[in-house]
């Protein structure tokens, strides 16, 4: 068990690894010069050459590369170029709102969508698993960002019910105990609703069909065959055993999820991980684009090894077959 | 092969498949046809003041139906929609061409030689199958010009993981088979194998995986464009109509809605066709998609 999650933990390494360095050169090779965006049109070529000396921009690809690895082997990611704050507290800032955007609205999407999936599995070929899938089918469809602008137009124009940008009101700051925490629900109840029902639609269509399999296996004939009731065939041995790709699916649905929650903290002005890169992205803004990315891999990565860890407790027989090797 | 067209065509008598057959024949057909039923120019913009945010349905100073509208610039909302129905179908096509083109290619290869370069592509495979695709998107798209062609090449570059997948397990299990060892008895060349006996037989899934893909490619194009680092106004595309109506929702709630429901009843098409497509070409797994 131990060996092998370290070895899945040094491919997680390598992955983060990998994409720093393609973002480092990715960077470099793209035309547009941060510091002519950060000096503006009026700036003289002894400006630009003395700014782009001061943030080391002047030397060799190689050398720059060099330097950044040293930098951030030793911890220090530099500052804005657009901002001039710290990269670190800019991520700092970032990071927690965008894992508790994605983390809920993964465990609430992965429990509605088994609910959902395993109803239409068990109910196969009737009415209701049709309607299910056609609703089902049109959720997975749905682009995550117009169906944020949609259920703004609802519950903020017309019903006048939910804020639709940021994490908290211009009060949050004055707000404490419960009324803090009910300003930040109420922010995220948009957010988390779109990402959510976008979520549920995927999860569904794969667990009816992972239902179907399991189902279809001898074992569940076995089962019923011997007398046991149905619904307890269902959730201990078709339910329980379709959770092991589900599950797989988990770990593979995430860099997907965080793809759907940029989009979503766009159109949310949600102050997380995904806002601050597509903004830096386009100011050029080098060093916070490096490490946003890098975050952003990093808890892919980190994401991938929980579920990782999850399938082992969801099939004990994963356990046996790592303390062979 | 006659086979093959003969399950293809028990896609339409699946009412998945026919119904997403419809909407994207009639999308298509829209795409073609843009300039004969539509005003003609997705730019066009007469008297600003006069014909912006006329609501659906409504006729303008000129006598001109506006059938979705208009939005800010008083330019007719159904033109932009068929015109953008190009570049969105245009792009996810093309998009997904390219993803299928390298993934059959790194895929045949791992799939059929031995050596060190197998797990090489193998994991050269997974290495790009973990990076969060949007990310890379944005850095591709916001780093170069914006423009279609560059959107096609993004998405083909950041897509063709899963196919490439797909195809090296088929081709892996294929050059197992007796024929493929027959073959090579007869002295053919392993390059001629693998392109004229293995890999036909392996692309049926690839089908499958093109047609989910291209709505998944739609749906990413229109993303990019949405955040102004796809396809640049005024061109139209879905992605930025729906972006511009963003800033009109409250008083031109449609502009925003129209691009948005094509977009949907598209990529939906797509999932419907590819889950029936799976269903007539694998029938070992037929009820297990959704129907």
């Amino acid at each position: 068990m131990l060996a092998a999650l370290a070895r899945r933990l040094a491919a997680g390494l390598a992955v983060v690894a990998g994409v720093a360095t393609l973002t480092f050169f990715l960077l470099r090779l793209a035309p547009g010069d941060p510091v002519e965006r950060l000096l503006g049109p009026a700036a003289t070529a002894e400006q630009l050459a003395a700014q782009r000396q001061a943030l080391g921009l002047d030397q060799s690809l190689p050398a720059q590369y060099a330097a950044w690895l040293a930098r951030m082997a030793r911890g220090e990611w530099g500052r804005s170029i657009a901002s001039g704050r710290p990269v670190r507290a800019v991520l700092a800032e970032a990071w927690p709102a965008t894992a508790a955007l994605v983390g809920l609205s993964l465990l609430l999407s992965y429990l509605l969508g088994i609910a959902v999936g395993a109803v239409q599995a068990a109910r196969g070929g009737t009415r209701l698993d049709t309607a299910l899938s056609v609703s089902t089918v049109t959720l997975f469809a749905l682009p995550g960002y117009w169906l944020g602008l949609m259920l703004v137009l609802l519950f903020t124009y017309r019903l006048r019910a939910l804020p639709s940008f940021g994490a908290h009101g211009y009060d949050g700051d004055a707000l404490a105990g419960l009324a803090r925490l009910r300003d930040l629900l109420r922010h995220v109840a948009l957010p988390l609703a779109t990402l959510t029902l976008v979520g549920i639609g995927g999860t569904a269509r794969f667990v009816r069909g992972a239902m179907l399999d399991a189902r279809a296996a001898p074992f569940v004939t076995t089962a019923l065959a011997k007398g046991l009731a149905a619904p307890r065939v269902w959730l201990h041995h078709v339910l329980r055993n379709a959770l092991v790709p589900v599950v797989t699916l988990l770990g593979l649905s995430l860099p997907a999820l965080f793809s759907g929650a940029v989009f979503v903290e766009a159109v949310f002005a949600w102050p997380g991980v995904g806002r601050i890169l597509v903004e830096a992205v386009q100011a050029r803004d080098y060093p916070v684009v490096m490490a946003a990315t890098t975050v952003s891999a990093f808890l892919v990565v980190v994401g991938n090894l929980l579920a990782d860890l999850l399938l082992a407790w969801v099939d004990p027989r994963i356990h046996y077959r790592s303390r062979e090797t | 092969m006659k086979r093959e067209t003969g399950r293809v065509t028990w896609v339409l008598r699946d009412h998945r498949g026919r119904f997403g057959t419809i909407v994207l024949a009639v999308a298509v057909l829209c795409a073609l046809a843009a300039p004969v039923i539509s005003t003609g120019d997705p730019a066009a913009q007469r008297d600003v003041v006069a014909t912006r945010f006329l609501p659906p349905l409504s006729t303008d100073l000129h006598g001109v139906v506006h059938p979705l509208g208009t939005d800010r610039f008083g330019r007719d909302v159904w033109t932009r929609l068929v015109y953008g129905a190009r570049i969105s179908l245009g792009v996810g096509t093309l998009a997904v061409l390219v993803s299928v083109a390298i993934g059959v290619v790194v895929g045949a290869i791992a799939g059929f030689s031995g050596g060190l370069v197998r797990p090489v592509l193998l994991a050269l495979t997974d290495f790009a199958l973990a990076l969060p695709r949007v990310v890379l998107l944005l850095l591709l798209a916001a780093l170069w010009r914006p423009s279609a062609a560059l959107v096609v090449v993004v998405l083909g570059l950041t897509g063709w993981m899963s196919i490439a997948r797909l195809v090296q397990g088929e081709v892996r299990s294929l050059a197992a088979r007796p024929f493929v060892e027959g073959a090579a008895a007869l002295g053919l060349r392993r390059a001629r194998i693998l392109a004229r006996h293995v890999l036909p037989n392996a692309l049926t899934p690839v089908i499958v995986a093109a047609a989910l893909g291209i709505g998944n490619a739609i749906m990413l194009e229109a993303g990019l464009s949405f955040l102004g680092l796809g396809v640049q106004p005024p061109v139209p595309s879905w992605g930025n109509m729906i972006a511009s109506g963003r800033d009109t929702l409250l008083n031109a709630p449609w502009v925003a809605t129209a691009p948005g429901v094509a977009l949907v009843l598209v990529v939906m098409a797509c999932t419907l066709v590819g889950d029936a497509l799976q269903d007539a070409l694998q029938p070992a797994n037929r009820g297990q998609t959704p129907r």
